[in-house]
C-alpha cells in the first residue's frame, strides 16, 4: 500500500528542505520568465497586506506520522516520518481555544492525525468545550490496524465531522495518487461510515469527500463533480457522502517535487498564475483559519506550515502565547505557492471558495 | 517563421486571433463560451464530444485542450478512448460508406 515508498525527507531529498522549495517557486521557467508576485496580484485588487476577516477556524496538524506515502502529499508525511503533536501542546491548544469563543471548528489533520497516541482524548477533550471537530481522516486508517477498526463509532459518538480524500471513483487515479490497494481500502472504509449513520441524506454525521486532480491539471467545477463522484459511488458501491470538496493541488513538497519530475512544473505554474480570481483571493481561507504545526508554532494555513513560513513577525508565534485579537491584526505571509488557492473557483480546506 | 507548423505554446495564444478582426472574434469566443457552458448537456459530455470532434478533425492544438479539459472533469480514461473510438467509427464509416457510391458507378459502368 505504499508503506515502503519513504518520504522526500526519509531521501534526504533536496526538496525536503523548505528554502530549497521557495527557490524553486521563485525562479524564472525554463524560457527566462518571471511569473509576477504573488503580492503584487493582491496589490493590483486592494487586497494586500492580506488582513484576517477574523479567525474560526483552528486546524491543528497533530503529526506528519501517516500509513500511506501519497505522491502528492504537502506533509511529506508517512511511516518514516516521527513528529507528532504531544499531549502537553494539545493541551496549550485547549487552553487556547478556551479563551478564544470565537473559534467555533477546529480541524484535525496530519499525516494521519488517529495514529497520534492521544488522537482520542484529545478529541474527547474537544468535544468537552463544545467546538466542532472536524478531522480529516485518510480512510485507510479505519483498516490499517484493529484498534483503528472502531473509528466510525468514536467519530459518531463525538459528533465528528469527517473529510476524507478520495481524488477519483476508480482504483486507476485513486491509487496512481495515494498507493497501491488504497482505493479498495477505502471504499470498504466508508462503507464502514455510511454503516453507523456517516453521509446518509439528512444525518448530522457529515462525511465529505475532498477530490485533489491526480496530476498536473486543475479540479473543475465543484458541483458537476459532486454529482458524478454520488452518481458513481452509489451505483458501484452504495456509497453515500454529503459534500465533495474539490482542492487544487499546491505546489509544495511532494506535489512540487512530482511536477518537477515530470516536467510539468512551468505548465502548471503558468495554469495557476492564468486562473487568478480576485474574487478567490478575497476568500482564502488564511483569513478566517489559524494552522498549528505538530511542535505548537502558528502559520497563517497548512502550506505555510510546511514552508516553515510563521505567521508574521511581531504576531504571537507560538500556541502558548496565542491571542486571537492579536493574530487577527497581522498580515497574512504569501509566497507563490498562494497562487494555488486563488485559481479558478478558489481551493480552500473547504474546497471551492467562490460560490 | 518557426520551422515547425504546430508549436505547443501557440495554443494559449489562442485569444491573439482577435487582434486583427476583433468583432469576430469577440463574437466567436463569446459563442464558444457559450457552447460549452452546462445545458442540455453537462460540461463533461461535451469535453468528450469536444475530444472526439478534435480527434476527427487532427487538430493537435484541440487535443491537447480537451485531453486536459476531460481529465479537469472528472471523464475517466475508458470514456476518453470510447470517445475516441466514436470519432474513428465515423471516419472509417464516412469512408467505407461512400463504397456504396462505388459500388453503384461499378454497376453502372458493368454489363
Amino acid at each position: 500500500m505504499g508503506s515502503t515508498v519513504k518520504s522526500l525527507k526519509g531521501r534526504q531529498h533536496e526538496l525536503s528542505d523548505s528554502l530549497f522549495q521557495l527557490n524553486v517557486l521563485q525562479a524564472p521557467t525554463q524560457h527566462g520568465e518571471q511569473f509576477p508576485a504573488f503580492a503584487r496580484r493582491l496589490q493590483e485588487h486592494d487586497l494586500y497586506p492580506l488582513k484576517p476577516t477574523g479567525t474560526t477556524i483552528l486546524q491543528v496538524n497533530m503529526g506528519k506520522m501517516c500509513n500511506q506515502t501519497c505522491k502528492h502529499c504537502h506533509v511529506d508525511a508517512g511511516p518514516d516520518r516521527k513528529e507528532i503533536m504531544t499531549r502537553e501542546t494539545m493541551q496549550l491548544c485547549l487552553d487556547a481555544l478556551q479563551q478564544s469563543p470565537g473559534i467555533t471548528t477546529v480541524d484535525l489533520t496530519g499525516g494521519a492525525p488517529e495514529m497520534n497516541p492521544d488522537f482520542r482524548w484529545f478529541v474527547e477533550e474537544l468535544f468537552k468545550l463544545g467546538r466542532q471537530v472536524m478531522v480529516r481522516c485518510n480512510l485507510t486508517i479505519i483498516l490499517a490496524n484493529k484498534k483503528y477498526h472502531d473509528l466510525p463509532e468514536f467519530f459518531k459518538k463525538h459528533g465528528v465531522h469527517v473529510v476524507s480524500s478520495l481524488p477519483y471513483f476508480q482504483a486507476s487515479r485513486t491509487d496512481a495518487q495515494r498507493g497501491d490497494g488504497v482505493f479498495e481500502k477505502s471504499i470498504k472504509a466508508l462503507q464502514m461510515l455510511n454503516g453507523v449513520g456517516y453521509g446518509q441524506e439528512g444525518s448530522d454525521l457529515l462525511l465529505d469527500l475532498v477530490y485533489n486532480p491526480s496530476g498536473a491539471f486543475l479540479p473543475s467545477a465543484q458541483a458537476s463533480l459532486e454529482a458524478e463522484f454520488k452518481r458513481r459511488l452509489r451505483s458501484g458501491y452504495s456509497i453515500e457522502f454529503h459534500n465533495l470538496f474539490c482542492i487544487t493541488n499546491l505546489p509544495v513538497s511532494r506535489f512540487l517535487d512530482y511536477l518537477v519530475q515530470s516536467g510539468n512544473y512551468d505548465s502548471y505554474m503558468e495554469k495557476l498564475v492564468n486562473a487568478f480570481n480576485p474574487v478567490a483571493a478575497a476568500g482564502v481561507m488564511c483569513r478566517n483559519t489559524i494552522s498549528v504545526g505538530w511542535d505548537g508554532y502558528l502559520y497563517d494555513c497548512d502550506f505555510n506550515q510546511m514552508l516553515e513560513l510563521k505567521v508574521e513577525q511581531g504576531s504571537p508565534q507560538h500556541i502558548r502565547d496565542f491571542d486571537a485579537a492579536a493574530l487577527d491584526e497581522r498580515n497574512v505571509v504569501l509566497n507563490q505557492h498562494c497562487y494555488g488557492c486563488t485559481a479558478g473557483a478558489g481551493s480552500s480546506c473547504g474546497g471551492e471558495t467562490v460560490k | 517563421m518557426d520551422k515547425t507548423y504546430y508549436n505547443p505554446a501557440d495554443l494559449s495564444k489562442f485569444g491573439n486571433i482577435s487582434e486583427l478582426q476583433p468583432e469576430m472574434g469577440r463574437k466567436f469566443f463569446d459563442y464558444y463560451g457559450e457552447v460549452f457552458k452546462e445545458g442540455a448537456l453537462t460540461e463533461r459530455e461535451k469535453a468528450l464530444i469536444a475530444l472526439a470532434v478534435s480527434h476527427a478533425v487532427q487538430c493537435p492544438y484541440c487535443i491537447d485542450a480537451y485531453s486536459t479539459d476531460c481529465l479537469e472533469k472528472g471523464a475517466d480514461e475508458n470514456q476518453m478512448m470510447e470517445a475516441v473510438h466514436v470519432a474513428a467509427a465515423i471516419k472509417g464509416g464516412a469512408a467505407l460508406v461512400h463504397g456504396v457510391q462505388m459500388m453503384n458507378k461499378i454497376k453502372e459502368l458493368s454489363m
